[in-house]
């Protein structure tokens, strides 16, 4: 089988993402939307914010362009740039770009990973000018109503150099999202791996264990994604403790110690 | 494989490491048993025998003497490590503890196997200390100690568990015995005043034994609903070891199951008291009511003070965010706290005036704490503290006046430990060094501008060249990706193409934005033998180096480092990370004395530990220093120092960070090169180079 190609800004997401809502973040998401105010998700890794923005995009129908932004992303990377073809020097989009020529909506994740002129460019798109200046065409790109800006990032890195500014961050609506509440965690992984309820309880347990160790030797705890890769390997056939080692411990560190200890909670639950 | 020593050749050997010929002890017994092993185990007692004869040598005859017995019962890693355990006994509490161990030394083991490959303290108590972490409750730390007990605060476990025969399952009986003595503090076997309970019984001692008995069985069935494989192991290990129920207790065990609470051991405590003996679990530990009860009372009132001045600062904060609605008088705002227990968590839902308030970490732990103690959050605990008692500082722990921990027992209140590989024994001294970060008294006498005037035109050639270092955003040209099209490049290469020769791909421009990302420490040797000129040039070497770096960016701090024996390792301020380079580090500059002598290792281990806290792409040690490490009485010079100060140089190296000396000895060839590695050092011929050369060389080494 072959994998589908698509232009990003016509990637419309067709059937309905599996999303169990923590709390009135859908109604705010939506509200905002309708008055063209921009959106910043704050939470750990992997509890569900892309996710969010994938059900969201679903439920508004526009199309979602996701930008990872990394510690080289400039603008230009955002805004587009002149490349040579043939000879030629030929204009090139960047996916904010193309959001707002289509008016889809474009989130950026992990916007503090990106360079500081990057994060400038998108002030003026994020406040009531609605507006992409593109300096290497001298032209202004007024966004239509349609058009979203979302940006995430985790306050859980506790980084000076990694910190939002507060010119960036005044301009957005917040949503604060965090792992669910256990019994709603727990939902979630079961219907997304296909485990049973019980063995979910328990994943979610030994979830909150390494939580616990956030800070004292761990930099953050299982995330909701990791256990439900855990339960994916469960329920095809690998014995609990070795899906934990693989798809949790593994993942959350190197350190050897730690991941003894993470070993030893998992075969105490298991 | 190598014949055997001979007996004589042993006995060659313990003469001269056990100076017979002064101290007398006899070793012709120990030649003779000796004689009788393999080569390979000969070597090991001998190696071991030599190593302790180091740190004394009356200790190594008897660990001579007992060795024999020793490799009988333990295998050769638990005999090392109960060697290294007799050692820092001795170091910690002399001479007569040290010999009480050897004495004692089969209940190390618990001896009930041959050869027992037994799970060391050294070896678990990390991954354990993590295990305990990651459990819900209060963080407990994991410490050494002879029996296995709680204080609510600290699990102390002994320095081996041997009492099965592989080193897996003597690892699991460590956990398991962790798991109860968790579960003790997190299901509150502590809360009630066991103490004054028992001692309404005709033999206090007895009751608290059954007590244990009663809650060892309770805990054990909330263990098997709580971690389910661990109570597999558990039900396994005490299978294995023979753990039975004396007569009758089966009866109370099935009264005990994982919803009981410590009311109902109580409630049983009389019953139990009746029938015989409990016999104790291999997992059970100790219980040390003693402990419990002073480990609470430190813990009490300080935490309630603390709990109460963090509400009064949520309730502010909480206060500012929602204006006032209501003018009227003030009304005390209304806190309640419910604990949130299940699926192994605790939790808890705080609200504010019926309002939902999410706790910080700090007031959660307090919380936790508060609530293992009471097995709820008392009233008066919610109770914001009032304007008056806003002093939370009697209540924090503080680090001391460095000044008056000669004021305290052992004088080593409020210090740092840091470890010293010590050559001889092959293995470090724990908690040798106690070290203190001081203050140099700044002084102002014009030194500084004396000196910038002195070198005022070296200090304009320093500025210009830092300057000229700097990494500045540059353009880089010919890129094949970049935000721009290097029009130069595409000219050409059009042209390439219609000349028929192959077109370049490298046709953008690329915005370069390094950034030096540089964090340097600087370790300033205040010995005395510093005095006079090299002292002087130390002083206008630092000032030089701070003028250049400020021109550069990167940032650094100055320490000096002296001491006297290992009770008095200090450490200087001079200017710290993130100081800003003003007039007070310039008098402290200028206030920089000589001291006393040049112990190294610890300033290193300090240093590297501030390297390692700061957030830098590259990070440097440089040691500016006129001689070869040096202390007063306590051995710390020859190899003894150098060895110590390579092996903190190693552990920095290892930490990431890149060591470096500067120094005016002469003779410093001999040794540096073993020291720091051949490339890493600078020898100056002269005092008065020192000004003009370190910026420079600091100047090398980073570009």
């Amino acid at each position: 089988m072959n994998a589908h190609a698509f232009a990003p800004e016509t990637h419309y997401i067709q059937s309905e993402p599996y999303y169990e809502p923590l709390g009135e973040e859908i109604g705010i998401f939506e509200a905002a939307y309708r008055n063209t105010l921009p959106i910043l998700l704050k939470g750990p890794t992997g509890c569900g914010k892309t996710r969010f923005m994938e059900y969201m995009a679903w439920r508004l129908k526009r199309p979602l362009i996701t930008v990872s932004c990394h510690d080289d992303l400039t603008a230009s990377d955002l805004v587009g740039r002149y490349l040579v073809k043939g000879g030629e020097t030929v204009w090139v989009d960047g996916p904010l770009t193309r959001a707002v020529r289509v008016g889809g909506i474009c989130y950026l994740d992990e916007i503090v990973e990106a360079r500081k002129d990057a994060m400038v460019v998108i002030h003026p798109l994020a406040d009531d000018r609605r507006a992409l200046p593109m300096e290497k065409l001298g032209q202004l790109l007024e966004a239509s109503d349609e058009f979203c800006l979302a940006i995430s990032y985790n306050p859980g890195y506790q980084s000076v150099l990694k910190d939002l500014k507060q010119s960036t961050r005044q301009r957005f609506v917040a949503l604060a999202f965090d792992y669910p509440a256990p019994e709603l965690e727990a939902r979630i992984v079961a219907s997304e791996s296909g485990v049973d309820g019980a063995l979910a309880e328990t994943l979610v347990k030994f979830a909150h264990m390494t939580r616990n160790l956030k800070g004292s030797g761990l930099d953050e705890g299982a995330s909701t994604r990791l256990l439900v890769h855990a339960a994916k390997l469960i329920a095809s056939g690998v014995s609990p403790v070795t899906a934990c080692q693989s798809a949790v411990a593994q993942a959350v560190t190197d350190d050897p110690d730690m991941l003894a200890a993470i070993q030893e909670l998992s075969t105490s639950l298991f | 494989m190598t014949a055997p020593r001979t007996r004589a050749e042993i006995e060659a050997l313990l003469d001269v490491w056990l100076e017979t010929e002064f101290t007398f002890h006899r070793v012709n017994d120990i030649a003779d048993s000796l004689a009788g092993l393999d080569r390979a185990a000969q070597d090991f007692i001998l190696d071991w025998v030599r190593r302790i004869a180091t740190t004394h040598i009356t200790l190594a005859h008897r660990f001579a003497e007992q060795s024999p017995d020793l490799l009988r019962r333990m295998d050769r890693r638990a005999i090392e490590a109960w060697a290294v355990h007799l050692c820092d006994v001795y170091d910690q509490a002399g001479m007569y503890a040290a010999l009480d161990i050897v004495a004692k030394a089969g209940d190390f083991t618990q001896h009930r196997h041959e050869h027992a490959a037994g799970a060391l303290f050294e070896d678990s108590a990390p991954i354990l200390g993590n295990f305990v972490h990651g459990l819900s409750g209060r963080p407990l730390k994991v410490e050494q100690g002879e029996t296995a007990y709680t204080d609510g605060e600290r699990i102390v476990l002994p320095g081996i568990v041997a009492a099965l025969a592989s080193r897996t399952d003597n690892f699991k009986l460590t956990k398991a015995m962790v798991a109860l003595l968790w579960a003790q503090t997190r299901f509150g076997s502590l809360r009630p005043d066991i103490g004054s309970v028992c001692a309404n019984y005709a033999d206090p001692i007895r009751a608290l034994a059954q007590f244990h008995g009663l809650e060892t069985l309770r805990l054990t069935a909330r263990l098997a609903r709580e971690l389910p494989g661990l109570h597999r192991d558990m039900v396994r290990l005490g299978r294995e070891i023979g753990d039975r129920l004396a007569e009758g207790w089966a009866d109370l065990a099935a009264q005990l199951d994982a919803d009981s609470e410590v009311v109902d051991s109580l409630a049983l405590l009389d019953t139990a008291y009746a029938l015989s003996d409990f016999i104790p679990f291999c997992y059970q530990g100790a219980l040390n009511p003693e402990a419990v009860a002073a480990a609470r009372a430190g813990r009490l009132e300080k935490e309630k003070t603390r709990l109460r001045v963090k509400l009064a600062k949520m309730a502010e904060e909480q206060n500012r965010r929602a204006p006032v609605q209501e003018a009227g008088p003030k009304k005390e705002p209304r806190l309640a706290a419910q604990a949130d227990e299940g699926q192994g968590r605790l939790d808890f839902d705080l609200t504010l005036d019926d309002l939902p308030v999410a706790p910080p970490d700090e007031v959660k732990q307090l919380l936790t704490s508060i609530f293992l103690d009471f097995g709820e959050i008392p009233p008066e605990y919610l109770v914001p503290a009032g304007d008056g008692e806003y002093d939370p500082m009697p209540y924090q722990d503080q680090p001391l006046d460095p000044d008056a921990v000669w004021q305290g027992p052992y004088h080593e209140q409020g210090a740092l430990f840091y470890p010293e590989w010590d050559m001889g024994r092959q293995h470090y001294r724990k908690n040798w060094c106690v070290m203190r970060e001081k203050e140099v008294v700044p002084v102002y006498d014009g030194f500084p501008r004396l000196t910038l005037e002195k070198y005022s035109g070296l200090v304009k050639q320093l500025r210009r060249r830092f300057e000229a270092m700097r990494d500045e955003n540059r353009l880089l040209k010919r890129q094949a990706q970049g935000d721009e099209v290097d029009i130069d490049a595409l000219v050409e290469a059009l042209a390439d193409a219609r000349d028929g020769s192959e077109m370049s791909d490298r046709l953008f421009m690329q915005m370069h934005r390094a950034e030096r990302n540089i964090a340097v420490a600087f370790m300033v040797d205040m010995s005395g033998s510093t005095k006079g000129w090299i002292n002087e040039a130390e002083r206008e070497a630092l000032l030089l180096l701070c003028e250049a770096l400020e021109r550069l960016g990167d940032r650094y701090a100055i320490y000096g480092f002296s001491g006297i024996t290992r009770k008095r390792c200090e450490l200087f301020r001079i200017k710290t990370f993130d100081e800003n380079y003003s007039e007070a580090v310039k008098a402290r500059i200028a206030g920089i004395a000589p001291q006393e002598y040049t112990r190294m290792g610890f300033a290193i281990r300090h240093l590297s530990k501030l390297l390692t806290d700061i957030e830098a792409g590259t990070k440097v040690l440089i040691t500016l220093s006129d001689g070869r490490p040096d202390d007063y009485f306590d051995g710390y010079r020859g190899p003894y120092g150098i060895e110590d100060t390579r092996m903190a140089l190693l552990e920095a190296q290892r930490a990431g960070i890149h060591p470096f000396c500067i120094t005016i000895d002469q003779e410093a060839r001999d040794y540096l090169p073993h020291m720091y590695g051949a490339a890493r050092y600078v020898i100056l011929n002269d005092v008065a180079q020192l000004p003009a050369k370190v910026a420079d060389i600091y100047r090398r080494l980073t570009h």
